[in-house]
């Protein structure tokens, strides 16, 4: 079978958008996350702002490792890579 | 009369309706939302639609609306910024962090007026207004006044950016509206958007250094309210005081009010100018009820007296603070609803003669909309 990253997202946030995880094509985060977000269009705004950053109480891991690049999301993606999109602990 | 209003709060937004029930008569029929951040809710009188602003912290800035009476709720288009300019930078003045474009709360909600029915406008923080042609399916972002280069001096008063909490659009003339922005003033286009001009000429801010304690542009209006019946006439509830207009916010003249002139919260009656009510705290130095006697202020001179009102509300060791949008009248002037930060809900049927307790275990209330019919 083809190796692909995937994309996983909180349980939290399947409560205001139903976000399944996916396999997408992708060698950077954000070539990832457009990949979902052109079939799931409505999760776009619960992850990123409108300027395409990540949300600044949201994070997103590759392989466990918290992403660098929260503006461009340029970080690498490998091709069998784990992206998991979770929430920064704040407010308590 | 209204005998139904929405309460957006902390955690949920709420239905409050009137009952036939004699000894208590009004009590909340209908929740939505509960659990998230109900920043500001919309009856909108034009069609019955209901709009309401969530801010889910990690999730953003979202727009719900309901077209059955609150029944069921759809998430709509919500406002956000256009793409930032390459290399553009910009920051809040008085705390020199970066202005960010992007919608971070929704503070205010308004219908277009009836000459301009598919109209609604939206204020945010960080300073944006927005505004929809086509009742909430898209938003623009309004450039002419984001584009001022007065609105780069804007700065956080409470919150850590400026932000738009008030917006009235003039009944019989919606190409007129007035904004207030925490901090930076009232704000008028006559020309539905197209140009802006700061109308805060007389208010004073303490606060600043003398040269600057009567810039219209540093003005800390915390709400800003316009008679319906006498469109000229506004009232401030200001950072420094009370201030009101009677000339359509081309001049400000402070009132001292009683028990003090501290608060967040004003209503105006919608056909009599000169009655507003208040809902005073001590101090900016110690935002508590005054002797911890929650208590609303009302006058019926345009502020020459007020009489503070307390029957029905709590007389000792009460700390509650009502929000700038929590103290809303209905069309006929003599309903009111006051909802509080330690999430008390009260109404009047009689101008705040006396006051009955709807409920005392809310979330920390932000908004009291009634709705109309």
């Amino acid at each position: 079978m083809k190796e692909m990253p995937t994309v996983s997202f909180t349980p939290n946030i399947q409560r205001h958008v139903r976000c399944p995880p996916a396999g997408v094509e992708g060698d950077t985060v954000r070539q990832a996350l457009d990949a979902v977000f052109q079939s799931n269009p409505r999760a776009r705004a619960y992850v990123l702002d409108e300027q395409g950053a990540v949300r600044r109480h949201m994070v997103v891991f590759v392989d466990g490792r918290q992403v660098l690049d929260r503006q461009h999301l340029s970080d690498p993606v490998p091709r069998d890579g784990e992206i998991y999109v979770a929430q920064a602990l704040s407010g308590g | 009369m209204s005998d139904r209003f929405l309460v957006a709060t902390r955690k949920g937004l709420f239905t409050v309706q009137r009952g036939d029930r004699r000894l208590s008569p009004w009590s909340i029929v209908a929740e939505a939302f509960l659990g998230d951040n109900v920043s500001m809710v919309l009856p909108d009188p034009r069609d019955g639609s209901i709009w309401a602003a969530l801010d889910h912290g990690h999730f953003g800035v979202k727009l719900h609306v309901s077209r059955d009476r609150g029944a069921t709720w759809a998430e709509g288009s919500a406002p956000a910024f256009p793409p930032k300019p390459e290399g553009h930078e910009e920051v809040e003045p008085a705390g020199q962090r970066p202005i960010p474009w992007t919608v971070l709360r929704i503070w205010s909600l308004e219908a277009g007026g009836d000459d301009d029915p598919d109209g609604l406008w939206c204020g945010t923080l960080p300073g944006g207004l927005f505004r929809s042609n086509d009742r909430g399916a898209s938003w623009q972002l309004v450039r002419s006044l984001w584009d001022h280069p007065k609105r780069k001096e804007w700065f956080g008063g409470g919150a850590e950016f400026p932000g738009i909490h008030s917006i009235s659009v003039e009944p019989g003339n919606s190409r007129r509206v007035t904004i207030g922005v925490s901090c930076g003033g009232v704000w008028v286009t006559e020309d539905h958007g197209g140009t802006w001009t700061c109308r805060a000429d007389g208010m004073r801010a303490e606060y600043m250094p003398p040269e600057r304690q009567f810039d219209p542009f540093i003005q800390d209006p915390h709400r800003v309210v316009q008679c319906p019946g006498d469109p000229k006439s506004f009232w401030a509830a200001h950072h420094n005081g009370v201030f009101r207009s009677v000339d359509g916010a081309g001049s400000w003249q402070e009132v001292t009010a009683q028990p003090s002139s501290f608060g967040f919260a004003v209503a105006v009656h919608p056909k009599k100018a000169d009655t507003a009510w208040l809902v005073p705290a001590e101090s900016d130095q110690r935002r508590i009820p005054f002797e911890g006697r929650v208590v609303v202020s009302r006058t019926r001179d345009g502020g020459k007296s007020f009489t503070v009102l307390s029957r029905g509300l709590p007389q000792q060791h009460a700390y509650d603070i009502t929000y700038r949008h929590a103290l809303d009248i209905d069309s006929t002037g003599d309903h009111l609803a006051l909802g509080s930060t330690t999430g008390n809900l009260w109404v009047t049927v009689d101008q705040g003669d006396t006051w009955q307790t709807v409920a005392d275990h809310l979330p920390p209330v932000y908004a009291v909309r009634w709705v109309s019919g």
